[in-house]
C-alpha cells in the first residue's frame, strides 16, 4: 500500500486535486442558484412547499441514474458531473436558505421594520446574520454528500478520485480501492470540520454569545 | 391648547378573506402630550388599530393624519423613524448587545459615535438599568422585565414624538410589571410623549390613561377620561367591562380631584393634604387608618384647591357603583 503511495503520489494528487475542483466549481454554481431562489420563495408558504417538494423528488433519484440520464444533454464528462451535483445540492441548499429565513422570530421582523428600518439594513444587518448558521449547516451538509457523489461522476470520465475506486474494482488491486476510499473520506472528514467550525462562529454570534467586533 | 397628534378620519380595515371589519369608521383625535390607552378583548380590533398608525396594517379605507398630513404622503421608513415602536414580544436583536439594539436607529441617522454613546447612556438611565451594567450585555442574558426596558429605550432612541405600545407588559410578572407602569407613567410625565398604548386589562388601562379608548367588534364604545368611563359608562358593553372590576380597584382609578369640593384658597386648616392625581383608594386607606373626616387636595404651585370629607367619598363611590351595576 506505501509502495504504491510513493509509486504514484503525483497521479493521485492530480486525482485529488480534480476532484476537489468538481466539488468547489459545483458548490459554488450551486449557492449561485440556491440562496437567491432560497430568498425569493421564502415569502410565501405555497411557493416554498411547492418548490421543495419537486427537489425532494429530484434529490430522490439514484446518482447513476442521473448522471446517465443528463448523458445525452452534456455528453461525457465534467460538465454532465458538475449539473448532476448542482441538481442534488439545490434540494439541501435550498431548504435550508428557507428554514433559515423563515425560522427568525416574526417579532424581530416586526420590531424592525416598525422602527423604520430599511429593507437593505434588515436584509444584511438582521436576517442575513440569524439565518446563516442554517444556511452554513446546510453547505456543510450539501458540500459533504457532494464530495461523496463526485466520486461515482469517474463513470462518466469526470475524473476525481472515483477513478481510484473504480479502477481498483476493475482490476481487482486492493490499495488503490483503499487509498480511492481513504482519501474521499478524509476530504469529507475535512471538509465537515472545517465548515463545523464556520457554522459554530455563526451560531454564536446569531444567539449573541461571542464578544466580536460588531461595533 | 395642544396640537392634534394623530387623527383618525373615518378608518376602517378589513383584512383580506375574511368579511368582517376588523376597525369599522373610527374617529378619533389624539392630541399631542397624551397618554391614551386602548382597551379591548382580543378581536376587538385594538391592535389593528394602533398597527395602522406605523403602517404595519395599511387602512383600507380613511384617513389617517400625523400632524395634519396624510401619512400616506409621507416616506414610509423616515415617518416610522418619527415614531417609538413597542410589542409584547420585544423583538430585540439577538446578536447585537443591548447599546447596539438601542444605537441602531441613530446610527442610520448618521449621529456622530459620542452623541449615540451619551444617547444610549441617557436612555438605560431613564429606564433604570445602569449602562456600565447593561451596554455590552446581549438580549438572552436579560430577564423578560429587562428586555422590555431596553425595548423602551430603544423605542425612544431617536426621540420620536409618539410611542405606539402593544401590550407591552402582557407577558411580564405582576410585579415587575406594575414598576413598569409606575415608569412608563414617570418617563411619560417628564417626556411629555404622546402615547397610544394597547392593553386587554381593565386596571392597567385605567391607571395608565388620560383618556381610554375602549373598542368592541371594531368601533370605539367609548373615549373618554377613566372618570368619565366609570361615572358615565356609554352603553351596556362598557357598563360590563368595568363592572368586571370590584369597588376598590375603580378606587385605584379615581383621583381626588374628580370628586373633591372646590374650596376657597385661604384655608389654614391643618388636615391632611394630598395631590390632585391622589387615587382615592388610597384617600379611603386615610380615613380608615386615622381619626380624620377630611383631607385637603393641593394642586402643586396653587395651593389647595379642594376638599374631600368621609361622607362626599362614601356618596361618590356608591354612585360610581350603581351607574356602572
Amino acid at each position: 500500500m506505501i509502495t504504491y503511495l510513493v509509486k504514484y503520489y503525483d497521479q493521485m494528487l492530480i486525482l485529488l486535486l480534480e476532484h476537489l475542483y468538481l466539488v468547489c466549481l459545483s458548490m459554488l454554481i450551486s449557492l449561485l442558484l440556491a440562496v437567491p431562489v432560497g430568498l425569493l420563495i421564502a415569502r410565501s408558504k405555497w411557493l416554498s412547499t411547492a418548490i421543495l417538494s419537486f427537489f425532494g423528488v429530484v434529490y430522490s433519484i439514484p446518482s447513476l441514474a442521473l448522471f446517465s440520464f443528463l448523458l445525452p444533454a452534456f455528453g461525457l464528462g465534467k460538465m454532465t458531473a458538475i449539473a448532476v451535483l448542482v441538481i442534488y445540492n439545490q434540494y439541501i441548499l435550498v431548504r435550508n436558505t428557507v428554514t433559515g429565513f423563515q425560522s427568525i422570530d416574526a417579532s424581530i421582523i416586526e420590531a424592525g421594520y416598525g422602527m423604520g428600518l430599511s429593507a437593505r439594513y434588515m436584509f444584511l444587518k438582521i436576517q442575513l446574520p440569524l439565518a446563516l448558521p442554517i444556511i452554513l449547516g446546510g453547505i456543510r451538509i450539501a458540500t459533504v454528500s457532494t464530495i461523496g457523489i463526485a466520486t461515482i461522476a469517474a463513470v462518466i470520465h469526470a475524473g476525481g478520485l472515483g477513478v481510484l475506486l473504480f479502477d481498483g474494482l476493475r482490476m481487482n488491486y486492493l490499495p488503490k480501492i483503499l487509498w480511492g476510499t481513504i482519501l474521499s473520506s478524509l476530504l469529507a472528514y475535512l471538509a465537515n470540520h472545517i465548515l463545523l467550525s464556520f457554522e459554530t462562529k455563526a451560531i454564536e454570534r446569531a444567539r449573541g454569545e461571542c464578544r466580536g467586533d460588531t461595533a | 391648547m395642544a396640537r392634534t397628534a394623530i387623527e383618525f378620519r373615518n378608518v376602517s380595515k378589513q383584512y383580506a378573506n375574511t368579511s368582517q371589519y376588523a376597525v369599522a369608521g373610527v374617529n378619533m383625535r389624539i392630541s399631542e402630550g397624551s397618554f391614551i390607552t386602548i382597551l379591548g378583548t382580543s378581536g376587538s380590533g385594538k391592535t389593528t388599530l394602533l398597527k395602522m398608525v406605523n403602517r404595519i396594517y395599511e387602512a383600507t379605507s380613511g384617513e389617517i393624519l400625523y400632524f395634519g398630513e396624510h401619512i400616506k404622503n409621507l416616506k414610509l421608513e423616515e415617518y416610522r423613524r418619527k415614531i417609538g415602536y413597542v410589542i409584547q414580544q420585544v423583538g430585540l436583536f439577538p446578536h447585537m448587545t443591548v447599546e447596539e439594539n438601542i444605537g441602531a436607529i441613530p446610527q442610520i441617522l448618521r449621529w456622530d459615535t459620542d452623541t449615540i454613546a451619551n444617547r444610549v447612556n441617557a436612555l438605560l438611565e431613564l429606564v433604570c438599568l445602569s449602562p456600565r451594567d447593561f451596554k455590552k450585555r446581549y438580549p438572552r442574558q436579560l430577564s423578560g422585565g429587562q428586555q422590555q426596558r431596553v425595548g423602551l429605550a430603544r423605542a425612544m432612541a431617536a426621540d420620536p414624538d409618539i410611542m405606539l405600545m402593544d401590550e407591552p407588559f402582557g407577558a411580564i410578572d405582576a410585579i415587575t410589571r406594575q414598576n413598569l407602569q409606575e415608569e412608563l407613567i414617570r418617563i411619560q410625565r417628564k417626556l411629555n410623549k404622546t402615547i397610544l398604548f394597547v392593553t386587554h386589562d381593565v386596571s392597567e388601562a385605567f391607571k395608565l390613561g388620560d383618556k381610554v379608548v375602549i373598542m368592541h367588534e371594531g368601533t370605539i364604545q367609548q373615549f373618554d377620561t377613566p372618570y368619565g368611563i366609570i361615572s358615565k359608562p356609554a352603553n351596556e358593553y362598557v357598563a360590563r367591562l368595568i363592572a368586571t372590576q370590584d369597588i376598590v380597584q375603580r378606587l385605584k382609578v379615581l383621583k381626588a380631584q374628580s370628586v373633591m369640593l372646590p374650596v376657597d384658597a385661604q384655608v389654614s386648616d391643618r388636615a391632611f393634604r394630598v395631590g390632585t392625581e391622589e387615587s382615592l383608594h388610597n384617600i379611603l386607606t386615610y380615613f380608615l387608618e386615622h381619626d380624620q373626616n377630611h383631607v385637603l387636595v393641593e394642586d402643586g404651585g396653587r395651593g389647595v384647591v379642594g376638599k374631600i370629607t368621609w361622607e362626599q367619598l362614601k356618596v361618590s363611590t356608591r354612585q360610581g357603583k350603581i351607574l356602572s351595576a
